[in-house]
């Protein structure tokens, strides 16, 4: 600090200290080796065991098996079964926050007195512990004692042990977990409308319905995108909150299948081989989703 | 005109304001729920219908903390009266403590999870944002090579199924004998919000201006010294709130600490649920544990309320 600055930072006096190439390195690179290491490194092992018919449980000699695992996954209709399901399900849980998430963003987004506290109260089921929420809803679900029947009026329903429903009743919690989160962001595309377009159309007597769908849905359009493509993306990956309410084959969503078979089943090999399929469709989805936010970003 | 439009507008604003305080109504609902079954008791809790006003009491608290068993026979009239008033509460429900050999009651699996799950969560988050800053401004002052490349690949390991990763990582932490440690689970919570870090703190530090690094150097700072010095004490409320979002997720983590740990390095979110397997389910211990486990993330959800949205985009919508 005593070395008096002759130059201007730009000429390339050698200065005291670490070189920026060598900083941005030493910055960077940690990260990179650390996801390599505990990311990527045991994705490429689980690959080699796709190929194998290995057993964790086991110390049977492993044998490649080349393809198999994957030809008689994509043969099994169980497994189909699996993926429809959680297509099924995801479909239910998504339209279902897009519904309430954009209505109530619709609602919120007016002079409302307390809105900040009411916001922030309706924000607090995303924030919290999948696995506690999906326990305790099982005693709100409950056919004798649970309030849920009690606030529909549905006296004595049987919502988690009956085959037909339970998906739709896991479904509706996830809905009341992530109604909040479609909420916030179409919130900020809500009000980051100019009001002006508002008034104009005021002044033109346009209909509301005309307004809502010229000004308000394009307007919205690319951050309630964002919400669908993330939520659909983690919709499709729920494991916690259908594996702690119930457990019968109507609710094994594909990651609760790929748990079974890996960690009670300990097919070690075929449950890498499903886990690869998974993760393909995972990184598709992936890729839309930052395509989309670069987008918003570039903005 | 003008006038009735502007009451058929103000129609419009009171219907919404109702509709939108129903909602909250309703959303409440299983949030109360669990508030309230915490402090019931037990008869309380299980009614048909359902109990909404009711004696508060913190028999279930006690409970939570304590190893207990259903008293069999007759009760010990000489023990209960000497009994101090908490211990009374749990007999007049019908269990008893667990004692050690010096009468001292025993701690239950609840306590040894709890402050599993602050370590775990502490540690991991300290990892994740320490990594996370300096990646973050390294990416945002210096060029690299295929830096949106690098930034997704990032990103990605983040979106990974839980499950996916576990099943590789448990054979390697058998390998190493890492299964139900600490430093296990940390590691795992460290990898999974450090690429959160990364973008979060990104977008935190592309805000501060080049600028005043820039005067830096020209006073004879080096690089470092002026990240330390200028860099850090600006970007405080982004490292606080990146803090806060990893501190939630590693604390709400269930996947891999089911799958990961089943005792010793066991945290909250696994051991709440396995109770309702044990004996006759006690909801009332099961809203307590719940409610107390719950309660820092109600907190920490009302300091970042500004900031809700950017975490949950990975920093791409700012406001």
């Amino acid at each position: 600090m005593t070395q008096p600055a002759l130059s201007s930072a730009g000429l390339a006096a050698p200065r005291r200290g670490m070189s920026d190439l060598a900083i941005r390195n030493l910055f960077i690179i940690p990260t990179i080796v650390f996801l390599i290491v505990f990311n990527i490194f045991p994705l490429l092992y689980s690959l080699g065991y796709s190929f194998t018919d290995y057993r964790a449980s086991m110390n049977d000699p492993v044998q490649f098996v080349g393809l198999q695992n994957y030809r008689e996954l994509l043969a099994d209709e169980y497994v189909w079964a699996n993926f429809t399901l959680t297509a099924k399900y995801v479909i239910m849980s998504v339209v279902g926050q897009v519904i309430v998430g954009f209505g109530a963003a619709l609602l919120l987004n007016r002079a409302i007195p307390a809105k900040g506290l009411l916001t922030t109260l309706l924000m607090l089921p995303m924030m919290m512990c999948m696995a506690v929420v999906g326990l305790f809803w099982q005693l709100l679900y409950n056919p004798s004692w649970g309030i849920v029947n009690f606030v529909f009026f549905t006296e004595g329903k049987v919502w988690l042990s009956d085959p037909e429903v339970a998906l739709l009743a896991i479904a509706i919690t996830d809905i009341w977990m992530w109604a909040p989160f479609v909420m916030l962001l179409s919130l900020a595309g809500l009000s980051a409308i100019p009001p002006s377009l508002y008034e104009a159309a005021a002044i033109d007597r346009a209909s509301r319905w005309f307004v809502f769908r010229r000004i308000t849905l394009p307007l919205v359009a690319p951050l309630l995108l964002i919400a669908i493509i993330f939520r659909t993306m983690e919709a499709f990956k729920t494991f916690d909150i259908a594996f702690v309410m119930a457990s019968m084959d109507e609710t094994e969503l594909v990651a609760i299948k790929l748990y079974k078979m890996a960690f009670h089943e300990w097919q070690t090999g075929r449950s890498c081989a499903l886990a690869y399929i998974v993760l393909l469709a995972v990184l598709a989805i992936t890729n839309v989703y930052v395509k989309y936010l670069n987008r918003l970003k570039a903005r | 005109m003008a006038q009735v439009q502007s009451r058929a507008s103000r129609w419009w604003n009171r219907a919404a304001v109702a509709l939108a305080l129903l909602l909250l109504l309703v959303m409440m609902i299983p949030l109360y729920w669990i508030g309230s079954t915490a402090f019931k008791a037990r008869s309380d809790a299980t009614t048909v219908p359902p109990t909404v006003f009711f004696k508060p009491e913190i028999t279930p608290f006690i409970k939570l903390f304590t190893s207990r068993v259903q008293q069999r026979g007759d009760r010990d009239n000489e023990a209960y009266a000497n009994a101090p008033w908490w211990e009374k509460q749990v007999m007049d429900g019908g269990d008893r403590f667990i004692k050690d050999e010096k009468g001292n009651i025993e701690s239950s699996g609840y306590v040894s999870r709890f402050v599993n799950s602050i370590v775990i969560a502490v540690t991991s988050t300290f990892l994740a944002v320490a990594l996370g800053t300096v990646t973050a401004y390294g990416f945002s002052r210096f060029h690299m090579p295929g830096e949106d490349d690098w930034l997704f690949f990032i990103l990605s390991t983040r979106m990974l199924p839980p499950v996916v990763v576990a099943i590789p990582m448990f054979l390697m932490y058998r390998a190493v004998g890492l299964v139900d440690t600490h430093v296990g689970l940390i590691i795992l919570y460290t990898a999974f919000n450090l690429s959160f870090s990364v973008w979060l703190m990104k977008g935190f530090i592309d805000e501060i201006p080049k600028e005043y690094e820039e005067a830096a150097l020209v006073d004879g700072y080096t690089r470092m010294e002026a990240f330390f010095k200028i860099v850090l004490p600006q970007a405080t409320t982004g490292i606080a709130a990146t803090a806060v979002f990893c501190f939630i997720t590693a604390w709400n983590e269930y996947a891999f600490a089911l799958m990961m740990t089943n005792k010793v390095a066991q945290t909250a979110p696994p051991y709440i649920p396995s109770q309702l397997g044990s004996g006759l389910t006690d909801w009332t211990v099961i809203a307590a544990g719940s409610l107390l486990f719950l309660i820092p993330v109600a907190l920490f959800t009302f300091f970042l309320r500004d900031h809700l949205l950017r975490g949950v985009t990975f920093g791409a919508i700012r406001r």
